[in-house]
């Protein structure tokens, strides 16, 4: 027998693309806001499913910072069969939104506190709602570095605002690329390079690292030589969450979900954990 | 607690009038060493003495195949959460298969709530049955002390020659007592013969594992980097079969279905496996268990560590399905004994 359910956790809310922008040849930037001016209400680092019916289902990190209310924001590779039909979204059309779901980056922790934020290449995205955050509450928090990393200067995901955060006199910001083209006049290398340049206190910093799973080990043995304790580095894993509620097994790190218990956690939660870095 | 006896010259009546009231579900022989949990009216289609079923019991609490979502294109307002589940009574469940229902509950009833799998769970019946012999090689259950009966059930059957002991554990089983009037009041001698049959059981049902359960995840914990990981990987076809068969293993893969209209269509959960390659694989193609030793060591780990620290229940049952199971021979008692050997050195 069939019968509706009233409580079921996949029921998705519509969301409405009000803006898109195309970041790369590969990255878009949709801006979503959801039915009756509802608030997604979510933390720095929190993803969302997004669905097309017909299509699929997958977990795409939130990249607009809390502050901003009306609206949020996501910035989306073109990979698979779902990115790609997303990417064919116009204005006016709707995405199906459920969440935001998991741990966030703990912001209240952080207050008072120095940041130190390294990101390589797309963990840009997931960052980029912490810094934003940041700015906006930026008498909260202590010295705040950003430190960002990609292959070319191509590559560079939201230009325009990494440009408005270089220019702040609040905020330290160094970058480098992998590979530079004629025109690029700044440091050329891997982001682990920059770390030992960055001046701080390690009892009251927190580093917060995202990146391409291969990186995670290089900067965190850089932030261990500077004296960050393991509970102040956090670090946001990325798994492929099927069903975002600790229950279909995909994101597994030891007793953990990532979906659930993470995808932000701090580096003393998982460094013995098998195959989460 | 009530207790009653139920003659073996009634039984074949109590099925009938059950099977008449309700959807009654028994283990069925299928050929050679080969049994399967199917729809019977009758007591006589019933094998009582049986090893594991090919499938364990978790197919009635989560369907290999369910459709949770049904959406139509202009689907806001069209699109519905829905569950399909009928009311069922197993009947003859063993007390491992018991013991696996007990870890899926924990599950799905952890918060956030699997509102599927609930409305399911409160839809069956269970009527175990006990193990009065050790089934076959395979079985690890006294290791992992599963072997007795130990709640999570309505009504437990155990089989003393001519007539079977009854423990009704729930008003959900005293009301099916009550309905079919067949049952007689257990008496002294009754009570005598359990006691015997569980004597003789405690002489039986011995761990030949030679592990007390309680210390298999230190043990885990402390092999992580043998050798018989890279030997079990290199036994492994990753045909997924252990977890298929597991009254524990519950993971699941997520897709859309399209129907011909191109219009409306299904979101659907089948069972998946940790041990297909592209099972843990995130956008950028990097997997995080590529290797076939690290998906079976995160089976293993699975059920005897991870699970442990996180809901604080083992989930192997010892039912003995997964090595009963396998193409490749890989055997979990035998694997459990060499990673004993091995951190005993």
């Amino acid at each position: 027998m069939k019968i509706q359910l009233k409580d079921s956790l996949y029921t998705l809310v519509r969301g409405k693309v009000l803006r898109t922008r195309q970041l790369t040849e590969l990255e878009k930037l949709f801006e979503i806001a959801l039915p009756e001016g509802q608030s997604l209400d979510h933390e720095p680092g929190q993803f969302v499913q997004v669905s097309i019916f017909g299509v699929g289902e997958a977990p795409i990190s939130i990249c607009s910072s809390p502050t901003k209310r009306d609206s949020f924001e996501l910035a989306i590779r073109k990979v698979g069969r779902l990115t790609r039909a997303l990417h064919e979204l116009e204005p006016g059309d709707e995405v199906g939104i459920r969440g935001p779901y998991g741990k966030g980056f703990p912001v209240t922790l952080m207050e008072g506190n120095d940041i130190m934020i390294v990101g390589g290449g797309i963990g840009i995205v997931p960052l980029r709602s912490l810094i934003n955050y940041i700015i906006d509450n930026r008498r909260d928090f202590g010295k705040v570095d950003i430190l960002l990393g990609c292959k070319t200067p191509k590559d560079m995901l939201f230009g325009d605002e990494v440009e408005t955060w270089q220019k702040r006199v609040d905020v330290n910001f160094s970058c480098t690329v992998d590979r530079a083209d004629p025109d690029w006049k700044g440091n050329i290398g891997l982001i682990t390079s920059l770390i030992p340049g960055v001046n701080l206190d390690p009892n009251r910093t927190f580093a917060a690292v995202v990146g391409p799973p291969v990186m995670y080990k290089y900067v965190i043995q850089e932030l261990r030589k500077k004296q960050i304790p393991d509970r102040q580095i956090l670090v946001s894993l990325e798994r492929h969450m099927k069903c975002g509620l600790g229950k279909c097994g995909h994101c597994q790190i030891e007793h953990f979900y990532c979906c659930q218990d993470g995808p932000v956690f701090s580096f003393d939660q998982i460094k013995d954990l098998e195959g989460a870095i | 607690m009530k207790n009653l006896i139920l003659s073996k010259e009634r039984f074949e009546h109590f099925i009938s009038l059950l099977a008449k009231k309700h959807n009654v579900m028994g283990p069925v022989h299928k050929g050679y060493d080969n049994f399967s949990f199917q729809p019977i009216k009758t007591a006589a289609e019933m094998t009582l003495k049986y090893v594991p079923t090919i499938i364990p019991p978790k197919k009635y609490f989560m369907p290999q195949y369910e459709s949770f979502l049904e959406y139509d294109k202009t689907w806001g307002e069209n699109m519905k959460a829905v569950v399909e589940s009928e009311a069922l009574v197993l009947f003859g469940v063993h007390t491992c298969d018991i013991a696996g229902i007990k870890a899926l509950n924990i599950v799905f009833s952890d918060r956030p709530r699997d509102y599927n799998y609930l409305s399911r769970k409160k839809d069956v019946t269970i009527m175990g049955l006990e193990c009065n012999e050790y089934c076959d090689e395979f079985a690890s259950c006294a290791m992992m002390n599963n072997h007795l009966p130990d709640g999570g059930y309505d009504l437990f059957f155990t089989d003393l020659g001519d007539f079977f002991f009854v423990e009704v554990s729930t008003l959900k089983g005293d009301v099916i007592v009550e309905e079919i009037p067949v049952f007689e009041e257990a008496l002294g001698r009754h009570f005598k013969e359990l006691q015997g049959l569980r004597a003789r059981k405690a002489k039986t049902f011995t761990n030949e594992v030679g592990i007390e359960y309680q210390h298999v995840p230190k043990i885990l914990s402390d092999t992580k980097e043998s050798l018989i990981w890279n030997e079990l990987g290199d036994k492994c076809l990753a045909c997924g079969n252990c977890t298929n068969v597991c009254p524990t293993c519950y993971c699941f893969n997520i897709w859309d279905e399209v129907n011909l209209d191109l219009k409306t269509g299904k979101r659907v959960r089948m069972w998946d496996s940790c041990q297909n390659e592209g099972y843990a694989k995130v956008a950028g193609g990097e997997s995080f268990r590529e290797e076939r030793s690290a998906r079976q060591k995160h089976r293993f780990f699975k059920k005897f560590k991870y699970m442990v620290d996180r809901y604080a229940r083992f989930f192997c049952t010892g039912c003995g399905r997964c090595s009963r199971t396998c193409m490749a021979q890989i055997n979990l008692k035998e694997t459990l004994k060499k990673l004993k050997e091995e951190y005993a050195r």
